[in-house]
């Protein structure tokens, strides 16, 4: 996983409730057996104005001008702008490679569904959770400022605004580490692997009907 | 000794570690796997030079691609067949306790055969790679959806990170009304807390109206914890539970399962046990429910209309609602009974049980869809679900009434197969998520009980099942 330390990149704004993981990513992309790849397909029902099917050549097809992320003022986008309860809905890991693979590293919202949001640290991708009024300013910035870039530094926890106005974000300080460092999760675990035969054993002699 | 909640008794009894932090590592009991959120795990696994911890954990099938129709003729789908096909040989290659593959008489829905094979046992931790594994909840346990990442932890290490979470107590007391049930109590939860509700919490469901469910019930309500943004909910045990799982291919036997019930019977809440949240709600004031949006918590009451974004004051929602009644081609204030579909789906993890198609059944008997319903798809949870059901005769009800009678799998849940909806079609279906397209790319989606489904079948309109029964 890549590390991530202090990011500064465009906004895209999604202005949105609820945005769920089917509208991330449509299920007939879920029957890919690889992880990398999705980013032409994420939004896809909201970007093309066909339907998109697995081994199409989405360079050919055309863009619903109606949605937001297709505006060429976002195009290049790294951090996204959206509302509460982002990620809503399915589990599906593919939402977070899709975002990243399209070039998102940092999610500003109100809030995150659980599932998703665990599921974007495990990928390098921030997820931070920022104050309605706050959204609602930033909303109102990136509309009328072309080119309207954050610099978020996930060490110090805090979001840079142009103006030199500073948001502080909270993260829970494992994630963060992790995510600072790039580390993966089952590496640290499995230094703790004696533990876990300990407590296994444990538990096989305590409760041996869950072991059959 | 303090009060304990139900959640901090099961959370208690699985840390393996606890960082100062409060990051604990929490140890699985079960894994439950399928094919389209592991193929990417195994093969970090393989890449990482890794072994799986434990296989005697994993109990696999395939569902969310296999067809429902034409088993002779395979997968047609070659993009699908290989995720089968992926699956079949990444657990070939590892192990498991069970592996119920495609057209194997016990495969299904993965949420429907754990319990219904008694792989899903109160007192253990429960992971898929799939949000709905709330649904094993009612059996006592904590369980959870996981994403790919997570998935590749377990089978390496049996273990997950986690940090404790919130807890919440919705207590549904009273009693339901005739041709009101689970599904309808789901659907009112969500739409009086949301869908970020629940988010940070584990949700207890309890009072008199989910005691006195069946399991069957209660895993239809535990299943739609996740659309409730809790990323579980859960039932405490009781005779209930015990009497469910007695017998069952993986429950334990002998001696053990005296020992187990001994434990079992502890796996409640505390009474005077402190809950960070509590709601609650009164079972008679609860009617059969529709949605009528894109979102689990736009659900009303069949005896309402269609509401009006004029008057949500709100402007993020209104637009939202505003943006929802486009999609759904519904106009502000119209009956929800004069709303007319095109298709009825009868199936998913929320409401493939027996039960559940017994329900339809009673309603469907003796009659026949309306002619506006192009099709009436029934697809039970599983292949035993299936057997139960021929032999009871229902599969002859409905296609008597001119249903189609299907194999098991998620089918047009989530339209992963062929089956599915076409742009603009209107469909009354039993599953879990009305979201655009889940269905099918701009198919419409609107979520009720078996019992409302059939009715909806039979009316070719929405129908209040209170006044057929
Ligand atoms: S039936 Fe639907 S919700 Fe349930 S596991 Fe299958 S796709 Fe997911």
């Amino acid at each position: 996983m890549e590390a991530f330390k202090i990011h500064e990149g465009l906004v895209a704004p999604l202005d949105r409730n609820n945005v769920d993981t089917d509208a991330i990513i449509p299920k007939q992309f879920l029957k890919s057996i690889k992880r990398s790849g999705f980013g032409p397909n994420a939004f896809d029902e909201w970007r093309y104005m066909d339907h998109g099917e697995p081994g199409m050549d989405n360079a050919r097809r055309p863009l619903n001008p109606n949605f937001v992320l297709n505006q060429e003022r976002y195009r290049g986008a790294s951090i996204l702008l959206t509302r509460a309860n982002f990620g809503c809905g399915s589990s599906r890991e593919h939402a977070p490679w899709a975002l990243l693979d399209y070039g998102f590293k940092a999610i500003l919202a109100e809030s995150f569904a659980d599932i998703f949001h665990n599921n974007c640290f495990k990928n390098g991708i921030l997820p931070v959770v920022v104050p309605k009024a706050e959204l609602d300013a930033l909303f109102g910035l990136v509309e009328h400022c072309p080119g309207y870039a954050l610099a978020i530094d996930l060490p110090a926890q805090s979001i840079r605004r142009p103006d030199g106005h500073v948001v502080h974000f909270d993260v829970d300080p494992f994630r963060k580490e992790c995510l600072v460092n790039g580390w993966d999760d089952i590496g640290l675990t499995l230094r703790h692997a004696d533990k876990i035969r300990e407590y296994e054993a444990r538990r096989r002699v305590r409760h041996p009907y869950y072991f059959s | 000794m303090e009060a304990q909640t139900l959640y901090e008794k099961l959370w208690s009894s699985h840390v393996v570690h606890q960082e100062s932090d409060g990051t604990a590592l929490i140890y699985i009991d079960r894994h439950l796997v399928h094919e389209v959120t592991s193929p990417q795990a195994f093969e970090g696994l393989r890449l990482a030079g890794r072994k799986p911890w434990r296989t005697s954990s994993i109990v696999a099938t395939a569902d969310h691609n296999t067809p429902t129709d034409h088993w002779d003729r395979g997968i047609q789908d070659p993009v699908s067949r290989q995720q089968v096909e992926t699956l079949d040989a990444n657990i070939r290659a590892s192990g498991a306790l069970a592996y119920f593959p495609f057209k194997d008489v016990r495969q299904g829905i993965v949420h429907v055969i754990g319990p219904e094979n008694g792989a899903t046992l109160p007192g253990m931790t429960v992971v898929c790679g799939d949000s709905h594994t709330s649904t094993h909840g009612a059996f006592g346990c904590l369980a959870h959806g996981i994403g790919t990442s997570e998935v590749e932890h377990v089978l390496a290490t049996q273990c997950l990170l986690q940090k404790k979470s919130k807890t919440m107590l919705i207590r549904v007391d009273g009693r339901l009304g005739k041709g009101v049930g689970a599904k309808d109590v789901a659907l009112a939860i969500i739409g009086h807390i949301g869908t970020a509700g629940g988010t940070g919490h584990a949700i207890e469901f309890g009072g008199e109206v989910i005691r006195s469910l069946s399991m069957e019930g209660r895993m239809t309500v535990c299943n739609m914890a996740i659309e409730a943004g809790a990323r579980m909910g859960f039932v405490a045990v009781d005779d209930i539970t015990v009497e469910y799982l007695r017998g069952r291919p993986f429950a334990p036997g002998g001696e053990h399962w005296d020992k187990a019930v001994d434990y079992w019977r502890t796996l409640h809440s505390d009474e005077g046990a402190r809950f960070d949240k509590v709601i609650e709600l009164r079972g008679e004031r609860i009617v059969p429910q529709v949605t009528w949006g894109t979102s689990p918590e736009m659900v009303t009451g069949i005896d309402s209309r269609v509401p009006d974004p004029v008057a949500e004051k709100d402007p993020v929602r209104r637009e939202g609602m505003e943006r929802a009644l486009q999609y759904m081609g519904l106009a502000p204030n119209t009956p929800i009974e004069a709303v007319r579909i095109d298709k009825v789906f009868i199936g998913s993890c929320t409401n493939s049980r027996i039960e559940d198609l017994r329900q339809a059944a009673a309603v469907v008997r003796g009659r026949r869809k309306a002619d506006n319903v192009r099709l009436a798809l029934v697809v039970p949870g599983s292949g035993l679900v299936k057997r139960q059901a021929e032999a009871e005769g229902l599969d002859a009800i409905f296609t008597n009434a001119g249903f189609e009678w299907r194999e098991p799998g998620c089918s047009m849940c989530l339209a992963m197969n062929a089956d599915r909806l076409e742009p603009g079609e209107r469909c009354a279906s039993t599953s879990n998520r009305n979201f655009e397209g889940r269905q099918g790319a701009g198919g419409r989606t609107h979520l009720v009980s078996p019992a409302m489904a059939a009715a909806a079948a039979i009316a070719g309109r929405f129908a209040d099942v209170r006044e057929i029964l």
